[in-house]
């Protein structure tokens, strides 16, 4: 695929990587995602130095560190007041916000509800595996009340954050759901949600293979959700409530104006930015 | 996914097969990358040597552009209806532990599954010189599955356990 990019003179997914090479388990969902983050960044032709990669911590966000974009790898839950204020700061820039479902709906769960509220034009990708890969598969937010595990015995009993959902009421523009193994379907759904004006969210379903390995299963579960997008909000609700988690696609596209700050971002001089901050 | 029109003639077959190639040599090369950093070396050279296989055949598709005078066209329309091209691993079939028989069924999962792809193709070319390159480049495929084979005779079955890790990354009680 380089090789015809290059000879149509076109931006390929390399182009988008860092000479970091990921330090994932064999079989994580994330390797996966990175590649569709960078095909739809060379699909869209834009250029690195237009876009920034915000995270927070985990294993998932990574992603920055992996790629040639501006990145900021931040801190737990915060990606999104970060990417929301850079974004405000600097409307020209593309910016993507990416991280774990514990990242952010765990300690980054008001920021998410308010991220969605603001309508900020911003991409966040969760990569959702169900579970907290860095430190060890700790049960996340979105975890099944039974899951079973050496630090849950007999599952957590609670029922699961519903992220999709909860985007929805609470203003997201855009709101998608996606599998890792998925590459032309979530490519194309990172595309549309970069492209749609105001926060687009998308839930990238993405297996931890080290300490989820039931969920090497997905990929038998998972299908195109059968009716197309909706611009309707209760009609997107009653369908992301009434599935079981597995149809992908996206699911609702709103007309929300997205938010914006009224400020026209001059260039300034960094020195005199770097003034405002002696103590 | 939908697919895209099937290659019409030599150029578009050609720039197809290029696209497969690279994407499959890329994406060995990569995997070897991720056993390397998880320290299961024996894999990681296997799937570098894939990585070489695949090299091989995308110089030798490259010289038959060069011979037709092909020029390279829009990348996009894949005909496949796979998720990626049908030479291309799946990362998520992944495992640290994997044995080397276990990647060499990958592989051959993978050559079988272009042998197809291009065997189908021949069947549907609508002029005689796109069949017979279809056919050619099948036969280029069958000949990796037949190697991989060769090898698979050679590597003891996975045990049962493959997957137990007297060391395990999971945080215990
Ligand atoms: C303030 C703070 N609290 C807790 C942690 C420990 N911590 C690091 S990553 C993480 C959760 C990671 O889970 P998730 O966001 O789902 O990402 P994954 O690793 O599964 O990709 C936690 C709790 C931290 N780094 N900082
Ligand atoms: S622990 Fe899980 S989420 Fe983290 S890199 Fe490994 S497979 Fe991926």
């Amino acid at each position: 695929m380089n090789e015809t990019a290059v000879a149509l003179n076109k931006p390929t997914p390399a182009d988008y990587r860092s000479g970091i090479k990921p330090i994932w388990c064999p079989g994580c969902g994330d390797y996966s995602v990175l590649l569709e983050i960078t095909k739809a960044l060379a699909a869209l032709e834009l250029p690195a130095a237009e876009v920034a990669i915000v995270s927070g911590i985990g294993c998932s966000s990574r992603i920055p560190a992996y790629s040639s974009c501006y990145g900021f790898h931040g801190v737990h839950g915060r990606a999104l007041p970060v990417a929301t204020g850079l974004k405000v700061a600097r409307p020209d820039l593309t910016v993507i916000a990416t991280g774990g479902d514990g990242d952010g709906f765990s300690i980054g769960g008001n920021h998410f509800l308010h991220a969605c509220r603001r309508n900020v034009d911003i991409t966040y990708i969760v990569m959702d595996n169900q579970v907290y890969g860095m430190t060890k598969g700790q049960a996340s937010p979105t975890t099944d009340p039974d899951w079973d595990s050496v630090l849950t015995p007999g599952g957590t009993g609670i029922r699961p954050f519903q992220p999709l959902v909860i985007a929805l009421a609470s203003g997201a523009n855009f709101v998608a759901r996606g599998f890792a193994g998925d590459p032309a379907g979530t490519t194309e759904m990172i595309i549309e949600g970069i492209k749609h004006p105001g926060f687009s969210f998308i839930q990238i379903l993405s297996p931890c293979a080290t300490f989820r390995p039931d969920q090497r299963e997905w990929r038998n579960l998972v299908r195109p959700a059968p009716v197309p997008f909706t611009t309707d909000p209760s009609r997107a609700a009653n369908r992301i409530m009434t599935d079981d988690g597995f149809n992908l696609g996206i699911l609702y596209r709103g007309d929300r104006p997205p938010y914006e700050s009224g400020r026209k971002s001059e260039p300034r001089d960094i020195d005199a930015i770097a003034e405002e901050f002696v103590l | 996914m939908t697919a895209g029109p099937r290659p019409a003639n030599i150029a578009e077959l050609l720039t197809h097969a290029l696209a497969l190639e690279i994407e499959a040599s890329e994406r060995y090369a990569d995997l070897a990358e991720q056993m390397k950093s998880h320290n299961n070396l024996r894999i990681a050279k296997l799937f570098g040597k894939m990585a070489d296989i695949e090299k091989l055949h995308v110089d030798h598709i490259r010289k038959m552009i060069e011979r037709h005078g092909v020029k390279l066209s829009e990348p996009a329309n894949y005909y496949w209806t796979s998720p990626e091209g049908p030479e291309t691993t799946d990362p998520l079939d992944l495992h640290y532990l994997m044995t080397p028989r276990q990647a060499l069924e990958l592989a051959r999962h993978n050559e079988a599954r272009a042998r197809d792809y291009y065997a189908h193709l021949a069947t549907d070319a609508q002029d005689g010189e796109t069949r017979r390159m279809a056919q050619e480049l099948a036969a280029e495929e069958e000949e990796h599955v037949a190697l991989i084979d060769a090898w698979l005779a050679k590597v003891p079955e996975t045990d049962a356990d493959w997957d137990e890790d007297d060391d395990p990354p999971f945080l215990q009680d």
